[in-house]
């Protein structure tokens, strides 16, 4: 099988490979770039766990390929955390968001969509902006209150740094 | 716990200290299974019948091998050489690992293909032919038995039908007897259908063999890897694979549920790949695979009769169910209890007698079933019950609530022996659900119900009063294949005064890393901070079953708190010599020894375990270390009363859970803000199955819910907010007195939503509507009439 | 969950994409948002040996209003049409309808030529555009360029109008008139779901009565189905409950659903009756003004 060689900049790196035409965005991200934040859990483009930011929009890698990908910006979990953890990681930690984790990382990629287009949303707005993503553990409350931590994070340090 | 007796620092029980183990995931630096990666790493796919019996006529593998990529193809006649083609299941049944003559559900494994990577035996499998000859299916597990069924497992020496056993509890004369003089008799057949754990990860194992030590490492998805240790070396102990050679890690699991406690033939096969080959071979099942193949919860028929008095007294109750668990008895239940314990079915409730019945059979269908966060049929107990009673209520025009107070096992009838021998070990009923009452403001929900009736509206208000039963278990009548069901910890205090604290659990998602640290915290005065948790390694944990059915508070916990004791026992021996003084003159408070009356002369614990090594009174073994084998004296009945309100949408039947009270009992609690995650992520556990998830066959035998497409897993929009409130009865037999509580609210939440539902149409004939609840069952009450 | 191999394909213009079209035949599909083909692919029920990916032609994502019509570019996704504000402001139905389709990540690269192009009675898009009398605009060999009406598009299931050769690049939706008002509701199990069955209404009003009207119904038919009968009964009337009742039962009768997992037919009519109703009373509200 002929393969095409790509470059994706993953979380502000360039990352090179030669792949099939078929490969998922998701096995370039687990497997060739060994970036494992990103997870899979259905085969069926349902649960999400497999959420990353491709040009800034959220969207499921599961169902992306590679080359759809390349000369384009991926952040995953991975790129998150800068001199301190972001506000979604620093929320789901502090309003216990998360029990096993595995839906952790594709729930903080949406979340941080959804609030980079709607900075204040209400209950029933994160609600809706992370029903793309299926949770088992946690049945969703303390997730939606970590949401709504890191808005309200990410506001007052707007306001407070911002003028 | 209002009030605790560490300080938030040291963070001990009561304390809602936020989890250690978040560090890794928030950064997505956990590490699952699908992340290890091992040197010369080679993948398995594996090919699945598309029919629910057949027989095979042939496997041909020429074609896929022929494939790039492809290295091997192991069919049942590859296993049988090593006669590993057959295994033993939890319940001492037998199931095929791959198939040497015939298939008996669909999706069974039939080949595995083995070779560089995913890609390629993806397409590997497309290219194995098989060619099958389909033979008589049996679904209808009530047909199973039928004289003109074809035998399923006539593999089996002796098996001349599909029954498997029977099982009964219960003074069954007595009962009769008591049906026979009570004014009202209730029955109703109430069905639990086929469900699937689906944690969001699913199955998959690595597994690595070395040829030149024979030594076996197997990182796999596993609530109970020591369990697994034992039934490989027992498996394939004849192929040389000793207990000492095997080494079982469980890594971080993506949420189990029960689902990840059985072995799936998928990690033996990979296991004997990578035996034969000589390399790691790694296998991660595919959502379909996980939903169609792997152990399936409930799927209970169940007959119901309850007989009472005029006056709202429950006298008597008979239960005859019948059990379908597919192709082979794969449940993960307690040796002794092949319907778990079902017969915990009796509830809340004060009766007189009660008998109950269960026989299994089997049917072409995946085997199984799990005790789905639910310690062993307990939810299709309590949804029997709370079900019944409701229709009790409903018959003599009673108020459910009121019904319910009425015959409430009293607070000081504990310890309580119920009609079918367990000994209940503490409970507050009344209060629980007058709280549950209170919060929600039953009064007004009443008179709003019936403004809206008055209207033409339909809201429904449904009460679910339960008692649960976990943590087995006592060691004279729990075990699984043989090993007790006790657990364990070892805890080693190093020089420093820091901690590591070893378990025989696996948590998947509990946050074990926090709350034994909060044990030991509590006991020891040792900062949570301070004290590294470890599970899941066979290597260095001490031997225990592991975890699920709640058990890991219940047994792991216990555990964890007299090794404390212990560990205490001798620091006081320490302090003694540090202080110069008789043990008797030492008192205990939280992280320090003082001598009674002089409360500035006092050794921490920090300062104790330094001694410990450096300066250990003579005639005492250096270290400070303790191991505990915790094997409990009784099971621990955790309990709550949960009230839905539902609003229901006459057009379309669509049913919206307004409002969820859930008031849990489930004695002392280590952590409250790990206790109200539990509690909300098992109701919404429970309110799948009640309105959403369901996983059945056609006449076929073809799964209808095999993927997330069909298995409709809610998301956060179905989802309620949840409301939760507690009592807090102690365990009074459990070192710490707590009584665990991962699956209280799956158990009690499915009946809650029903009696709701059921309230909400009652009016116009209906008596009862089968999970799950879907919107044209309810459009049919509604405009068809169709009542059940 | 792994597709087959196959040949990608990404051109620069739609010329060149055409062309590709051509050349391959029938082993060729386009590649939109892929979230269509994609499960399709992974689960291995459809293997095409080369994918044309036209999510990079950039001249197919626009949402504008030209001569007497909106138009939408084929690459258009649902969370741009959900986003869009002349969208919010003058075509709420299309928004209902975006909002309904999947979940939020599905939307961010599902692409409104796709939901068309894909034939599936089940996805939402097509029934809308049967109430909005929408034209798809389609590009051919040789710049070549044709105009499908909507009701000549559906041909089947996963079949339609398209040739193999062909690239639907512009869907044209007449602007709504004076007083007209438009709404979709769909039921489904969960939010992620297909529809058990949904409805797109449009109205448009003159002097107080109703002077034209479309009522399309979602998966409850090998195409989206037209419900003529109940537009019909709609026409010079000034929209009573009586009239909404009647066209309700219309659009059930007209529905030609079979039962599935999604529920029976006898309870599938029974929706579509439902949300008819619904949505014709909303239509109209938004007709006169309200919400
Ligand atoms: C989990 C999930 C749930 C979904 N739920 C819904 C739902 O509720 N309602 C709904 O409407 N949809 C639903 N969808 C489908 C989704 O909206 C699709 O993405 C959409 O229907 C197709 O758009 P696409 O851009 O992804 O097309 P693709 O998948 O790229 O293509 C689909 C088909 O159309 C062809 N095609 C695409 N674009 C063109 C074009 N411009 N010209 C000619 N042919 C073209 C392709 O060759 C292919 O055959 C769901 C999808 C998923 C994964
Ligand atoms: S893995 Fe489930 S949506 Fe991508
Ligand atoms: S935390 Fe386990 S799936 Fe969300």
């Amino acid at each position: 099988m002929e393969k095409k060689s790509i470059t994706i900049n993953i979380n502000g790196s360039p990352r090179t490979g030669e792949v099939e035409d078929r490969l998922l965005l998701v096995h370039f991200i687990r497997d060739d770039c060994a970036l494992t934040g990103t997870h899979i859990g259905c085969d069926s483009t349902h649960c999400g766990a497999c959420t990353v930011l491709l040009d800034g929009t959220a969207v499921k890698s599961c169902t992306v390929l590679a080359v759809q990908a390349d000369g384009r910006e991926v952040a995953t979990i991975e790129g998150m955390e800068g001199e301190a953890l972001h506000p979604l990681q620093e929320g789901f930690f502090e309003e216990h968001g998360l029990q096993c984790g595995f839906c952790t990382p594709g729930m903080i990629m949406s979340a941080k969509h959804l609030l980079d287009n709607n900075p204040k949303p209400s209950e029933e707005e994160i609600r809706c902006g992370i029903s793309g993503n299926l949770c088992r553990c946690t049945g969703y409350q303390n997730i939606v209150k970590s949401v709504q931590y890191a808005s309200n994070k990410l506001q007052s340090s707007e306001s407070a740094g911002g003028k | 716990m209002s009030k605790c007796k560490t300080s938030p620092e040291v963070g001990g029980m009561g304390h809602s200290v936020k989890r250690k183990e978040d560090a890794r995931f928030i950064r997505g630096q956990g590490t699952y299974v699908d992340d290890v990666v091992r040197p010369g790493m080679v993948y398995m796919d594996i090919v699945r019948s598309p029919y629910a019996h057949a027989k095979i006529k042939s496997i041909n593998t020429e074609k896929a091998l022929a494939h790039p990529g492809v290295a091997a193809v192991i069919t049942g006649e590859t296993l049988k050489e090593y006669n590993l083609h057959m295994m033993p299941t939890l319940m001492s049944d037998t199931q095929m690992v791959l198939p040497i003559d015939k298939v008996c559900y669909q999706s069974q494994e039939v080949a595995a293909v083995i070779g560089t990577d995913r890609y390629s035996v993806a397409d590997g499998i497309e290219l194995v032919e098989v060619e099958y000859e389909p033979l008589p299916v049996v679904v209808d597990p009530f047909k199973a038995t039928d004289s003109d069924a074809p035998i399923i497992r006539d593999d089996k020496e002796g098996q001349e039908s599909n029954h498997i056993w029977h099982w009964e509890e219960g003074d069954k004369a007595a009962t009769e007897e008591i049906f026979n003089n009570s004014d009202v008799v209730v029955k109703e057949r109430i069905y639990i259908p086929r469900i699937h754990v689906a944690s969001i990860e699913t199955c998959g194992c690595v597994s690595e063999f070395d040829k030149a030590t024979g030594q076996l490492t197997v990182w796999m998805t596993t609530q109970a890897p020591h369990a697994i240790r034992t039934v490989l070396a027992l498996v394939a102990g004849h192929v040389g694979l000793q207990e000492d050679k095997i080494r079982v890690i469980s890594p971080d699991i993506g949420g189990g549920f029960g689902g990840k406690v059985p072995v799936y033939p998928g990690y033996v096969i990979a296991i004997a790949a990578s035996v034969v080959t000589g390399l790691p071979v790694k296998w991660i099942e595919d959502r379909r695979e996980n939903l169609q193949a792997d152990s399936f919860a409930r799927d209970y028929h169940m007959d119901c009769e309850i007989a009472a008095d005029k006056d709202g007294t429950l006298n008597g109750l008979r239960i005859k169910t019948l059990a379908d668990n597919g192709y082979a008895d794969a449940a993960a239940n307690p040796s002794k209890y092949p319907a778990g314990m079902f017969s915990i079915c009796t509830g809340s409730y004060d009766f007189k007698n009660a008998f109950v019945e269960v026989d299994g059979v089997y049917t072409n269908k995946p085997p199984g079933g799990v005790a789905y966060r639910c310690s062993f049929r307990v939810t299709e107990a309590v949804h029997a019950i709370e079900r019944m009673v409701d229709m009790v209520a409903d018959e003599i025009m009673m108020d459910a609530a009121e019904l319910r107070m009425k015959n409430f096992i009293p607070k000081d009838a504990f310890p309580y022996h119920s009609p079918t021998g367990w000994e209940y070990d503490s409970g507050d009923y009344h209060a629980a659900l007058q709280l549950a009452m209170d919060n929600i403001g039953y009064d007004e929900l009443l008179k709003e119900q019936k403004e809206k009736r008055e209207r033409g509206e339909f809201m429904g208000i449904g009460i679910c009063s339960f008692t649960e039963v976990v943590g087995a278990g006592p060691s004279k009548d729990f075990d699984i294949l043989g090993i007790k069901m006790f657990d364990s910890s070892e805890i080693r205090i190093h020089p420093t005064g820091k901690a590591i604290a070893r378990f025989g659990t696996k948590s998947q998602g509990q946050g074990h890393e926090t709350t034994y640290a909060q044990i030991i915290a509590e006991e020891l005065g040792i900062p949570f901070t301070d004290v590294s948790v470890e599970e899941g390694d066979t290597d260095t944990a001490p031997y225990g079953l592991g975890t699920y059915a709640s058990r890991s508070t219940p047994t792991a916990g216990a555990a964890a708190a007299m090794a404390c004791r212990k560990i205490k026992a001798k620091a006081k021996k320490i302090a003694a010599h540090l202080l110069e003084t008789s043990e008797e003159d030492l008192e205990w408070e939280v992280g320090k020894f003082s001598v009674k009356g002089v409360p500035d002369k006092a050794v921490t614990i920090q300062d104790i375990a330094f001694a410990a090594y450096t300066n250990h009174p003579q005639g005492l073994e250096a270290g400070l270390e303790a191991t505990h084998y915790y094997d409990p004296p009784n099971l621990t009945f955790p309990f709550g009363s949960y009230i839905a309100v539902v609003d229901i949408d006459s057009g379309t039947g669509e049913v919206k859970v307004r409002r969820f009270m859930a008031v849990d009992d489930c004695g002392n609690i280590i952590n409250p803000m790990i206790v109200e995650g539990q509690i909300h992520g098992g109701l919404t556990q429970g309110l799948a199955p009640a309105l959403y998830e369901e996983i059945s066959y056609d006449d076929e035998g073809n799964i209808t819910g095999g993927s997330f497409m069909e298995y409709l897993v809610p998301t956060a929009v179905e989802t309620p907010h949840w409301e939760t409130d507690k009592t807090i009865t102690p365990s009074p037999h459990h070192p710490i007195g707590a009584k665990g509580v991962g699956e209280s609210p799956t158990v009690g939440a499915p009946p809650a939503i029903v009696n709701a539902v059921v309230d909400a149409l009652s009016h116009l004939g209906v008596k009862h509507i089968d999970i799950p609840i879907t919107p044209e069952k309810v459009w049919r009450a509604i405009h068809k009439n169709e009542v059940a | 969950m792994i597709p087959g191999a196959f040949d990608y394909h990404s051109p620069k213009t739609l010329d060149e994409a055409i062309n590709l079209l051509n050349d391959l035949g029938e082993d060729a599909k386009i590649l939109a948002g892929g979230h269509s083909l994609l499960p399709m692919m992974k689960w291995r029920l459809a293997e095409p040996a080369h994918l044309v990916d036209i999510s990079r032609l950039s001249d197919l994502d626009y949402i504008k209003e030209e001569n007497g019509f909106l138009c939408l570019g084929a690459m258009v996704t649902e969370s741009g049409l959900e986003n869009s504000e002349l969208i919010a402001e003058k075509y709420p139905i299309l928004k209902d309808t975006s909002e309904v389709i999947a979940d939020p990540l599905v939307r961010n690269l599902a692409s409104i030529g796709g939901n068309i192009a894909h034939g599936d009675p089940a996805n939402d898009h097509p029934a809308t555009m049967l109430a909005l009398n929408a034209i798809v605009v389609v590009c051919g060999p040789n710049g070549s360029k044709r105009e499908i009406n909507i009701d000549e598009f559906f041909l089947g299931p996963l079949w339609t109008a398209l040739g193999e050769n062909e690239i639907l690049t512009e869907i044209k939706i007449p602007m709504p008139k004076q007083q007209s008002g438009g709404c979709y509701i769909k039921l489904e199990r969960k939010v992620g779901d297909y529809a058990i069955a949904a409805s797109a209404v449009t109205l448009d009003f003159e002097n107080g009565k109703c002077s034209s009207s479309g009522i399309a119904l979602t998966n409850v038919g090998p195409t989206p189905v037209r419900a003529k009968d109940a537009q019909d009964v709609l026409i010079g009337t000034d929209v009573s409950n009586e009239v909404i009742e009647q066209a309700s039962n219309l659009a059930a009768e007209a529905s030609q659903p079979v039962g599935d997992h999604r529920g029976s037919e006898e309870y599938k009519r029974g929706v579509v009756k439902t949300l008819t109703g619904r949505a014709i009373l909303k239509a109209k509200n938004r007709a006169m003004g309200g919400n």
